[in-house]
This record gives structure tokens, sequence and C-alpha cells, in this order.
């Protein structure tokens, strides 16, 4: 019986160390692929695997043109900047509105509540496919003329992630004390400064769990961004999905773009990955 | 709630101005300033918008543009909600009292109203219309998507897609959320994290990953990508992966794909269902004689289950409307189309608008069993509560 213990007592699993490490790396490959062919000259790539490059790191040609040659020449620098212009609205902006609208759902009563929020957890459901056709019309030059322009992509945002961010907040809401609510009442606040005072600040979790999954929602979004966005203010996924597209000229600048359009989420996924888990396992689902 | 509402307004009103009458009357000014500021507040965000757009030159960048709406959304946001407050509270106090819920979910549920109910009822409309929605033609766009071998192969893919990705995704989230709590607690966390990472990318990010993966060269040449290096190794010709359609093997490589994205959800969420699992239930039975995979089956999943159907249906619905992935990486060519794509190329490639949106509706009676199931869902949810 050579079992050793791990720290906490518990017997060490030499087949679950196995399984996982074999696991971990196969999950990995890809990504780790992508990132060594992107430092990788035009003529290295096309004529050997990526990871000849790994086992042989020093006789490789390593570059980083193909990074520039995508943050200019293929515009993925503009098309990143118009990511963040558009994400970062369209995540908070929704916030405001549900925050409010999870605040009546929890600590008010009045008629149709019900109704109304079953309404809610339909709509999650529904394919986003369903606004393209009546949206575009609306949005379109026939309707408001503001397709194009990161308003329209905002606005699609805001009411495509709203149930979504109503539901995790009012499924939050409901976990604090209503006691709390009720005292603020007695002491004269109305709910207007019960929300701003208290309610809200309270809220702050599930605030960055929900911020955390729409940001990632919206910046990894193509459907929208590629219909509703011209193509000066366009995403960088869009970007990269124009490129995917060409065969021959610039597929050497493929996996650079790649690497750029992750590199954000990564950061904001690595950094906010608590909160995100949280938003998850409110059990949210997302149409 | 409704007779602690009743009681509180008074009061409120006496720390409010010491006028005890003052918030059960009318307040015109309130109202008027309140409906005035909403107006005002809603027209000046609509022209500092509209400028975005029209005169972005004026801006200077776009970063000014982006902290602008950032500003202007969130600050805007939070007056039109002081203005509509306002304006409520002006109301006599019993209609007051009654109209702030609504004032609350109004602006988020209008929006809901606008951007998803409205356009599901515009659809189903337009379903019924010809391709460039101007006149009805009946039930014809639907004979002539039933008609089409096209709209139902893409049928056979999206069950095929339905059957496997879920399954797969579940299963293998069980396996891993129970190998990695044997693991020690930092091997657990890295392990994790990897496996996890992929939630972050975007299916076109994840299809170009893929891509080196899949990818052909002609035979003789070196093959770069990982699947004909492994498999030329092996003995076997260089092969175009993406264009075999033998048994359904390409839609299955692009399946891998989403399953490769997916897994992560499905491991956090199952994987802190079983360190819920209270360790006593696995002592008891432990005493009573049983092996560890009889103690999984019968003592483990029984106790994860609902979180294994809330995530199986998670997946469900994201794979019910799976689309980015076919259409980045075939576009539905040799035989996988789903449903998703074939909307997308009916409404754009060939602007048959109202084919289109009659396969939108198709979709729409897939997902109402799952709306009905989500309902129940947060029905016994509220009634645990």
């Amino acid at each position: 019986m050579s079992r050793k213990l791990m720290k906490d007592g518990r017997p060490r699993s030499p087949f679950s160390i196995t399984v996982m490490a074999l696991l971990a790396l196969l999950w990995s490959i890809p990504t780790i692929g992508l990132l060594i062919t992107s430092f990788r000259t035009r003529d290295d790539a096309q004529s050997s695997g990526w990871w000849t490059a790994l086992f042989n790191p020093f006789g490789a040609n390593w570059t980083a043109s193909n990074y520039s040659g995508a943050w200019t020449g293929q515009d993925f620098g503009s098309g990143f900047i118009n990511s963040l212009v558009v994400a970062i609205p369209a995540t908070i902006i929704p916030i405001m509105f549900a925050a409010f609208a999870a605040y009546a759902f929890t600590f008010m009563d009045f008629r149709f509540k019900e109704l109304f929020f079953l309404l809610i957890i339909a709509v999650m459901v529904v394919p986003i496919q369903v606004a393209f056709q009546p949206m575009l019309g609306i949005l379109g030059p026939r309707g408001l003329g503001i397709s194009g322009q990161y308003i329209a992509v905002w606005l699609l945002h805001t009411g495509f992630g709203m149930p979504l961010c109503i539901y995790t907040l009012r499924n939050y809401m409901s976990t604090l004390p209503r006691s709390v609510v009720e005292s603020a009442k007695i002491d004269g606040c109305s709910h207007y400064q019960t929300f701003w005072r208290l309610v809200a600040p309270m809220s702050i979790p599930a605030i960055a769990a929900f911020a955390t999954l729409q940001f990632l929602w919206v910046w990894n979004d193509l459907l929208v961004a590629k219909l509703f966005l011209k193509s000066e203010n366009t995403t960088v996924i869009v970007k990269l999905q124009q490129l995917l597209g060409t065969q021959g000229q610039g597929q050497e600048l493929l996996t650079a773009g790649a690497f750029i359009s992750i590199i954000v989420p990564m950061i904001v996924f690595v950094t906010l990955q608590r909160f995100m888990i949280r938003g998850m396992t409110s059990g949210a689902v997302k149409g | 709630m409704t007779a602690g509402t009743s009681a509180a307004a008074p009061r409120q009103s006496l720390r409010a101005d010491d006028d005890p009458q003052a918030a059960l009357r009318t307040q015109p000014v309130k109202i008027a300033v309140g409906l005035v500021g909403m107006i005002l507040t809603v027209w000046a965000l609509g022209n500092l918008f509209l400028a975005f757009g029209f005169y972005p030159e004026k801006f200077g960048s776009k970063i000014v543009i982006g902290l602008l709406a950032i500003v202007a959304g969130v600050g805007g946001a939070a007056v039109i909600f002081y203005f509509l407050n306002m304006f409520v509270e002006g109301l006599p106090a019993r209609l007051s009292e009654g109209l702030i819920p609504y004032a609350f979910i109004l602006p988020g549920f209008a929006l809901v109203a606008l951007m998803l109910i409205y356009p599901t009822f515009q659809t189903i409309n337009y379903s019924f219309a010809n391709s460039d929605s101007t006149a009805y033609v009946g039930l014809q766009n639907y004979r002539t998507i039933f008609g089409d071998s096209e709209f139902w192969s893409s049928i056979v893919n999206n069950v095929l897609w339905l059957v496997i990705v879920p399954a797969v995704v579940v299963a293998f989230g069980v396996v891993v959320a129970v190998l990695s709590d044997k693991l020690s607690a930092n091997g657990e966390k890295f392990a994790k994290s990897l496996i996890f990472l992929p939630m972050a990318i975007s299916s076109v990010s994840a299809v170009s990953i893929w891509a080196l993966v899949y990818s052909y060269n002609n035979p003789g040449q070196a093959q770069t990508g990982l699947l004909n290096a492994i498999w030329t190794s092996l003995g076997g010709d260089p092969q175009t992966w993406l264009q075999i359609s033998t048994a359904k093997l390409n839609s299955i490589l692009l399946m891998v794909i989403l399953i490769w994205l997916q897994a992560g959800f499905a491991m956090v969420l199952l994987s802190s269902a079983i360190k819920g699992v209270p360790e006593d239930t696995l002592e008891a039975a432990r005493i009573d004689g049983a092996g560890e995979f009889q103690i999984f089956w019968q003592v483990v999943i029984p106790q994860i289950k609902g979180t294994i159907i809330t995530v199986f249906v998670t997946v469900f619905i994201t794979v019910l409307k799976i689309f980015d992935i076919v259409y980045v990486s075939t576009n539905g060519q040799y035989g996988t189309n789903v449903i998703a794509n074939l909307f997308f190329n009916k409404l754009f490639a060939a602007s048959e608008a109202g084919q289109a949106t009659a396969i939108v509706v198709v979709l729409l009676l897939a997902v109402t069993p799952l709306i009905w199931y989500q309902i129940k869902h947060f029905r016994d949810e509220e009634a645990n509560r």
C-alpha cells in the first residue's frame, strides 16, 4: 500500500491525475497551436506543422509581423477599438434598466406581476433570429435610419441581454433579506431611494456576474455585429470572419487576427472567472 | 405587503416636508418637472447618439465616443428613472403607489417587447408573406420549405447535433467534475481552468483555431493540420476532413468544436453540484459495502440530477440555434447545413424573407416545449425558496 496522502489528508489518486492531465492537455492543444502559428513566418507555417516549431524552437523562424500585418493591414486595430466601443456600453446599459425591473419584481406587488415575469422567462429561450427581419425594418433606412451605427447594436444587445439580466438579478435580489427593504420604507425611504442606497449596492455580486457573461457574449457575437454595423464600425469578430472567408492571400495573418480577437475576453475571463461561475450557477439560459 | 405600503406612505411625507397631506395630494409641479425632464433627457440622449453616428469626426476619436456613450448611457438611464420616479410621485398617493412598480419595469420591459416579443409576432406574420414582405401568400412559404430537400437535411443535421452534443457535454462534464474532485486543490484549479478557458472564445475564433487541426495539404507535402499529420503518420492519405459527409463525419467534426467550447460550462456547474453532495451519504454507502462505482451511480448521480438536467437543457437550447460554427466553417456545404444557417442564407443570400421567417417559425415551434420547461423549473424553484 504505497498510496501517498495529499496535504489535506485525502489519498492521492494516480488515475485521476493522469486522466485530468491528459484532458487538460487535449483541451489546450488547439489554442497552443494557434498561439505558436501566429508567431511563425508564412513559409514556415506552410511547410511544417506548428508542433515542429515547439519541439525545435531555435531552428524555427519567429516573427511578430503577422500581428502588425493583421493589426494595420487587415484593420484589426480599428476592429479592436470598435469591439470595445460596442461591448462596454452594451454591457452596462442593460444592467441599469434590468436592475430597476428586478427590484420591482422582487420587492413590489402589482397586478400581472407573475404574467410579466413569465414573459421574461419565455423570451429567454426565443431565438434572437426572430428579431432580424423586423428589426432591420425598424432600425433601417425606412425606419429610424440608425442601422450601421453603434447605437443600433447597443440597443439590440440591451434588448437581447435584458431577459437574462432581469432574471439573474431578480434571483439574486430575492435572496436579500426582505426586512432590510421593509425597514428602509418605515424610515421614510421611497422605493427610488431604497433601490439606490440599499438594493443596488447589495446586488453588486450578481451585477458583476451578469456583466461578465454579457461582455463575453457581446464581444464574441457575430450575427448582430455583422448585420447591424457598417464596415468602418464593425467588430474584430466580423473582421476575423471575413478574413476566414478569403482563401490564400493573408492566410498567415488569420492566426494573429484570431489571437487579437481572443485576448480581451480571455483577460476578462481569467480575472472575473469567479463572477462568471456565479452567474452561470444562477441557472440562466440565453436566447 | 400591501398593508405595510399604505401605512408607510404618510410617514414618509412627515420626514419629507412636514406637511402630512403633501404626498396624498396631486403635486402638479412634480408631475410637470418629471414629464418635461423625461422628454428632455430622451431627446438629448437621442441627439447625442445620433451625433455619434452621423458626425463622428466632431468627437475626435472612437475612444471618446465610447467613453461618452458609457457616461451618457448609464447616466441617462439613471436620470430617466429619476424623472420617471418624480412624475409618478407627483400623482395622488393611491395612484402613485400603484403605478411605481410599472414605472420601474417599463423601460426594461419596453425594450424586451420591442426587440423580442413584437418581432416574434412580426416574424410569424412575415412567414405568410412574400419574399420582401409586401403581400400575403398564404402557406406558400411553408410548402416551399417543406418541399426543399435542403430543409430536411438541415433538420436531420440539427437533430443529430441535438442527440450528440448535449449528451456528450454532460457526460464529459460529469467525468471531469468527479475526477478533478479527487485532485489536490491547486491541481484541480489548474486543470479546470484549462478546460474552462474555451468558454471565453467566440465561435469564429474557435473555427480559426480548429482550422489548424482540420487543415489539408496535398499528398507529398508536409501536413500542417494536426489531424492529417496523425492520420498520415498512421499510414493514411491526407483527407479534406470537413468535406467528408460519409457517416456525417464532417458534421461530427464540427460538433467537436462546440463540445470543446461548452465542456467547461458543464464541468463548472456539475463540479459545484458534486461538491454539494453531503459527505455522510457517501460514508453511509461505504459502510454498507458499496464500491466506488456503485456509489457514483446510486448515490452521487441521483443527488446531482437537477443540475444535470439544467446543464442538458441549457446546452440543448444552445445547440438548437447552432449557427456561427457551421456558417463560418462550411456555410452549410458538404451536407453540414443546419436550420439557423439555412435561415441566414435564405434571408440574406437569397433575399427570401418569407421562406426565411417560415424557417424561424419552425425553430420557434421547436423551442416552445423548452419555454414550458423553463417556466415549470422556475415555479419549482420558487416553491422551494
